[in-house]
């Protein structure tokens, strides 16, 4: 009888690499399924306090739900001389670039059969403020650089996770959000 | 989203041609007189099938009329093996001038005495019945087996940011740019990363040029590694002729650009070098706003992914050929260039941008339903997905060999034995059913 060894310990990140690939594979198929809206809600609450609210998007052709509503509430730190009650509209960019690396990380993970044990980022986004301050007009708005460390621990040489990490990048969507332009429209309703 | 036709480069019109008679008919027709439709007609004549080679101008036309002066092959002249005639000349380690290229297959032609029809521009091919029917500039003919070797780089290929170029600000692409004196004088944006991209910036640097140079994705290769020429190595590790069904995103794999490489001997030809020569070095152009082009931030991740893939490549070939690379050896230099621009002024500063973007095939002409959403031939290893129809010289097509000469001779031959299996199920000789 034919036997077969198997890894005493299978890789397990948690990530259900199968069904992305089926999904990649039908959606390869049916590309007007891949066709997908994301949105987010907001209203001003007082200064430079905002709640936002997500909960349904648009894609595989029909509306879709989260299980329940995720709240966000942004505003300004103390120095200025807001109320500080939630992060910074900045600090969120880097809170969705920390987490969409990340979860890339954990599926091409997956995906090579390497099994993590750590995976921790600091992320930092430098920032003149003489921009938004009007002060200089020289001085962009947003942020000059963005720098990512990530700290992994996982059963893999330091290369495979160096080429693990390159591979998130690429199929990141903030980090394409944040390296590249982005057409947008802003129009008052009413 | 790209589109493959230039705006600069527009094919001719389809003209109305000349009526002949009657059509005439042959058992296989090849489409293209290029090193891929010479090697398959030498092929078809050893086996005494009856046919003929259409080409649109002249052989190797492509080579002398559609490429810039200075280009020399990428491959080693000791690769140029074609079937029947392997590389004899004096020097193998060199790399053939483009214009020695074409000259190099007009005389296999000859050779192999191949029925090369010129100036036969093929306008459409359709099914009538269990046969093809091409009409050319030169008339009409019906075959059972039709070979497409037009090759994959028809067309030059522009990214949508292209048509947003102010227009004070002159455009050409690698396909109709000839030399330096081509572009206006001050400051050129070549954009591209591929082996053209990297040459002309190079070459335009050299002539005293302000150049920035625009990369997106991009694959970093050394000339030689410890003496051996790059393709020494590709071809002992395997890599050359590594077929396609063992690639493993091959989706990926064939859309990738040309490795940075030039034909010459001498230092690499890579980002670094062409920084400390004085060239610019930015981002893929990703947009125009405010009349400024706009570059990529994902230029460091770009650069570190290419790094990467070189070292996992000269790791390949320390253990398919092992004891000879020393540890040294199998290091890669980290590219280094200083912080790249995001954006910089089209006009003001920029006076005309060098497209390097790469090339499309053509098949306008193609009334089959061979064609996927996306354009491209649906085939299998070159079998197309129509009764007697296949190709030639796709990149990765049979194996990472097939769009080089070096290919040539497995990827015919494979072809060939499909084709004349295919002519022997056809009821009778096409010549005694009409």
């Amino acid at each position: 009888m034919e036997t077969t060894t198997v890894n005493a310990q299978r890789v397990d990140n948690g990530v259900n690499v199968d069904a992305l690939i089926g999904a990649r594979e039908a959606l390869t198929e049916a590309p007007a399924g891949a066709q997908f809206t994301w949105r987010a809600t907001s209203d001003w609450i007082n200064g430079t306090h905002t709640r936002a609210n997500v909960k349904g998007f648009h894609g595989l052709g029909d509306e879709q739900s989260h299980r329940q509503t995720f709240s966000f509430d942004s505003d300004h730190p103390e120095i200025f001389a807001a109320e500080d009650a939630g992060a910074t509209p900045v600090e969120y960019v880097l809170v969705g670039l920390a987490g969409c690396l990340t979860a890339g990380v954990a599926s091409v993970a997956q995906n090579r059969d390497i099994q993590l044990n750590k995976v921790s980022a600091t992320i930092e986004g430098a920032m003149d403020i003489q921009g938004i301050l009007g002060i200089d007009g020289d001085v962009r708005n947003g942020f000059e650089d963005v720098t990512v460390r990530f700290d992994i621990d996982a059963d893999a040489t330091p290369e495979e996770i160096e080429a693990l990490v390159a591979q998130s990048q690429k199929r990141s969507a903030v980090f394409d959000i944040i390296t590249n332009p982005t057409q947008v429209t802003v129009q008052v309703e009413g | 989203m790209e589109r493959t036709l230039s705006p600069f480069q527009q094919p001719s019109p389809r003209r109305p041609y000349p009526m002949r008679r009657q059509a005439r008919t042959v058992d296989v027709i090849v489409i293209g007189a290029g090193h891929a439709g010479l090697a398959m007609s030498a092929r078809l004549t050893a086996r005494q099938v009856e046919h003929v080679v259409l080409e649109a101008g002249d052989i190797g036309q492509r080579w002398r009329q559609e490429r810039w002066d200075s280009l020399r092959l990428l491959t080693p002249n000791w690769t140029m093996t074609l079937p029947g005639q392997p590389y004899s000349g004096v020097n193998p380690d060199g790399f053939m001038h483009k214009d020695a290229l074409a000259d190099y297959l007009a005389a296999y032609a000859r050779g192999q005495r191949s029925p090369v029809k010129r100036d036969s521009r093929v306008h459409s091919v359709r099914a009538v019945n269990d046969r093809y029917l091409v009409t050319t500039t030169q008339g009409e003919w019906y075959c059972r087996g039709l070979v497409i070797a037009t090759g994959a780089y028809a067309n030059a290929v522009l990214p949508r940011v292209a048509e947003a170029v102010p227009a004070g600000v002159t455009q050409l692409t690698a396909r109709d740019y000839r030399n330096t004196s081509d572009l206006p004088r001050g400051k050129v944006l070549v954009v591209g990363g591929s082996a053209t991209g990297l040459q002309l910036a190079q070459e335009l640097r050299a002539s005293g040029r302000e150049v920035v140079l625009s990369v997106g994705e991009h694959v970093r290769m050394p000339r030689t590694v410890a003496g051996r020429d790059i393709y020494w190595w590709l071809s002992e590790a395997g890599v050359l002729y590594e077929a396609a069904s063992d690639v493993d995103d091959l989706v990926r794999a064939r859309r990738l650009p040309s490795p940075q490489l030039v034909g010459q001997p001498g230092p690499d030809l890579n980002l670094g070098r062409l920084a400390a020569e004085g060239v610019e070095i930015v981002g893929r152009f990703a947009g125009i706003s405010d009349g400024k082009a706009q570059f990529s931030g994902n230029l460091p991740h770009l650069c570190k992914s290419a790094d990467l893939k070189l070292k996992r490549l000269l790791d390949r070939f320390a253990e398919a050929v092992p004891g000879v690379l020393r540890n040294d050896e199998l290091n890669v230099e980290p590219t280094m260039f200083g912080r790249p621009r995001l954006a910089i002024k089209l006009g003001d500063e920029i006076k005309s941008v060098l497209w390097a973007t790469g090339y499309a095939p053509d098949y306008s002409w193609l009334d089959v339903d061979v064609l996927d959403r996306k354009g491209r031939l649906r085939h299998d290893g070159g079998v197309v997905a129509a009764p007697g129809i296949y190709a030639l010289g796709l990149p990765l097509m049979r194996s990472r060999a097939s769009t080089f000469i070096a290919g040539t001779a497995a990827d015919t031959e494979a072809i060939a034995e499909h084709l004349f299996g295919y002519l022997e199920t056809c009821a009778q000789p096409l010549a005694a059913s009409t």
